[in-house]
């Protein structure tokens, strides 16, 4: 199984792989050495003990066909209605000029990742690659070693671009089969401050295929980034992804993470606070139905003192889904007046839904602030008697109250049009209008 | 003309524990009746046994209104016969606002009487009307359901939602808890304005004070889950001065 991939990464270093600067060339060769060592997760490896990827290491995943059919009216769907936000489209995992708007704005260069090593093959060498730890996870190992291209957004000093940058990675109708390693790499310098939507989707409804996503960003000194990660695979599908956020000093980041789609999926979101007086504010939403199993792994590095992060995370679980979530906050011994809260909640509409929840906190400092706190529920009866009172029918009061558990964390995201956005998708997904 | 509210014989439990023991009370169109007790009569269960509270299990008697029997009907369904609730505590419903629940509400009783629903806009005048009932500006209606209200504005919004769903039997449960002098009056001055021949409310309350403003047709006095006294609005001022133990023989704490 493992010799597939291999055999994928040699194919890779003999021909489009070969344009590759030497750095890339050789983190890429890093990169597949330690896969063929680790080779898959499996359950007896503690970070994966709730979330077997047996069905993903038993497919034969080919590299993506080409998804050429797919044109723009395809794509009206995932716009979120905003067509005028400048967007980069990539379809079963390779960039579509066609289909694309990238953003144009003094300060602010958005490129595929061929392009921005092939204009300047020495300036990503510092960057690519050195946020996230390229074995992170033998995923992350096999992205490096596979991802054909990419994004690379660059925010210059002091760039302020209001507008929300779309990254959209779909799945065509002949994903099936296929496997995509999709990387984007966001470098937003000393007081820049942009927003960034990342979407996941796919044309078929049940197609199964695997996404195996890693995305950097690494933020200057007082630099401010909104990222929106909208998940919404096939649910026959697979996605694993990363993501690594470096920050330095006085920065602001602020996620906000749905998770709708896959079969199967994993994201890990990992923030390292790397400097004093910076700020990480996480916030999650996962759906399951069906019998999908979502995971969220989140880790905040608190490395130095006087910082910030603030997380809720919010599942609703349906039918016999799972759900998963695992958060890790790590207090330095210099990170005095550490101030950390991490929420995690989960509400089962069904009897057979289930949720694994581990906090799980290592504080090495002494003057800190960190608490977290758990809870696994069912809807209310008393609210539902409220609704009901009023003349609403059982069925429907049961999806406002699903939708009001989740609006708590919806409400979060600060840019507006992304709010809205996603609150219509939220809404449709739970049968409750506007 | 058959009463808009006949119970006989009302009993009622949670769990194992009987709250409501033998219950009489009917309610003709046009009355307003007022139900007083000490804590623990069992005064709110009855209101909330009214409008189908599913914590309570009705284990004897019969409540008709306008001769249907509502122990059979889920409180979704007595709303849409014309039953309205006032709660005590009304339920915050963060991220829904109050322009949504009340336009889903409205329609829902609506399409329950086979009528056309009201799209937002055609709604939008129609409240225009409802908020003066509370003195309300527009503003309320895209905030979340009694979401970070005060206890007065969710009693407000209580009364908001009573003036928008016409109910004709509206149950006001301690409606008047936890007001102040104000709120009380908004409340007391909206009931008021809802009032119609066709129309009756039973008032469930602690105190006389908001009798003062919303006049009863009939009192009764709730003790032990049966009603011990009735009479007119004289004898919820003979309960102020004298308190419950002429009619309890039990002395009551004061209340908080």
């Amino acid at each position: 199984m493992i010799d597939r991939y291999v055999r994928q990464y040699e194919a890779l270093a003999a021909n489009g792989g070969g344009r590759a600067p030497d750095w890339l060339k050789s983190l890429r060769r890093a990169a597949i050495d330690g896969f063929r060592e680790t080779g898959f997760p499996s359950g007896r490896d503690e970070e994966w003990r709730f979330t077997s990827v047996a069905p993903i290491v038993r497919t034969d995943f080919g590299p993506a066909a080409g998804g050429g059919a797919v044109v723009a009216a395809d794509l009206q769907p995932f716009l979120f209605g905003h067509d005028e936000w400048p967007r980069m489209v990539f379809v079963d995992g390779r960039y579509r000029a066609d289909l694309s708007s990238p953003a144009a704005a003094a300060g602010l260069q958005v490129s595929t990742l061929a392009e921005a090593l092939a204009a300047d093959p020495k300036g990503l060498e510092t960057e690519f690659g050195r946020h996230v730890v390229p074995d992170a996870t033998p995923f992350t190992a096999l992205n490096t070693a596979l991802a054909p291209d990419g994004v690379v957004i660059r925010a210059a000093r002091g760039t302020v671009f209001a507008q929300p940058i779309h990254l959209l990675f779909v799945a065509s109708r002949e994903a099936e089969g296929a496997a995509f390693h999709p990387r984007v790499l966001v470098l937003v310098e000393r007081e820049a401050r942009i927003q960034l939507v990342e979407s996941y989707v796919s044309l078929g409804d049940r197609a199964r295929y695997l996404t195996n996503t890693v995305c950097e960003i690494a933020m200057g000194e007082g630099s401010w980034v909104e990222h929106s990660r909208i998940q919404r695979e096939s649910e026959g599908g697979y996605h694993i992804g990363f993501t690594q956020v470096s920050q330095a000093r006085d920065s602001h980041y602020r996620s906000f993470s749905l998770a709708m789609g896959g079969a199967i999926v994993r994201h890990n979101l990992h923030t390292r606070l790397n400097a004093p007086n910076t700020e990480a504010l996480l916030y999650g939403l996962y759906l399951g139905r069906g019998d999908q199993l979502i995971d969220n792994h989140t880790t905040i590095f608190h490395d130095q003192p006087n910082c910030r992060s603030w997380e809720v995370y919010k599942g609703i679980l349906d039918d016999r889904s799972h759900g998963v979530f695992n958060g890790k906050i790590f207090v330095k011994p210099e990170a005095q007046k550490t101030d950390a809260k991490q929420t995690n909640r989960a509400l089962l509409l069904s009897d057979a839904a289930k949720i694994d929840t581990k906090p799980q906190l290592e504080i090495f400092a002494d003057d800190v602030k960190c608490t977290h706190g758990a809870t696994v529920g069912n809807l209310d009866l008393l609210s539902g008697f409220y609704l009901r009172s009023r003349g609403i029918p059982d069925a429907v009061a049961r999806r406002v109250l699903t939708y009001a558990f989740a609006a708590e964390v919806l409400d979060e995201i600060s840019a507006v049009p992304v709010r809205s956005a996603l609150d219509r998708l939220v809404r449709d997904r739970l049968g409750v209008g506007s | 003309m058959a009463p808009l509210l006949e119970i006989k014989d009302l009993h009622a439990s949670v769990g194992d524990k009987e709250i409501l023991k033998g219950i009489n009370l009917t309610v003709n169109a046009g009355e307003v009746h007022a139900i007083m007790g000490p804590n623990g009569s069992g005064k709110s269960t009855l209101a909330q046994v009214i409008a189908g509270h599913p914590a309570y299990t009705v284990t004897g008697g019969e409540i008709r209104y306008l001769d249907q029997d509502l122990t059979d009907m889920d409180p979704e369904e007595r709303a849409q016969a014309g039953v309205f609730l006032a709660f005590q505590y009304p339920v915050e419903i963060p991220g829904v606002t109050n322009a949504y629940f009340l336009r889903s509400a409205y329609n829902e009783i609506r399409k329950a009487r086979g009528l056309e629903e009201v799209d937002p806009i055609d709604f939008v005048d129609l409240l225009e009307e409802k908020l003066k009932v509370v003195e309300w500006g527009p503003d309320i209606m895209q905030r979340a359901v009694n979401s970070g209200f005060s206890g007065g504005e969710k009693k407000r919004n209580e009364i908001l939602q009573m003036a928008v769903l016409e109910p004709k039997l509206a149950l006001l449960d301690e409606t008047d808890s936890g007001l102040d002098i104000d709120a009380l009056r908004i409340v007391a001055n909206g009931v008021n304005a809802l009032k119609r021949p066709d129309n009756a409310y039973v008032v469930v309350t602690h105190y006389q004070r908001l009798l003062n403003h919303i006049v009863p047709d009939f009192v009764h006095v709730l003790a032990d889950g049966q009603i011990v006294k009735s009479g007119g609005k004289e004898l919820a001022l003979e309960l102020e001065s004298k308190g419950y133990e002429w009619l309890t023989g039990v002395a009551e704490a004061t209340a908080s």
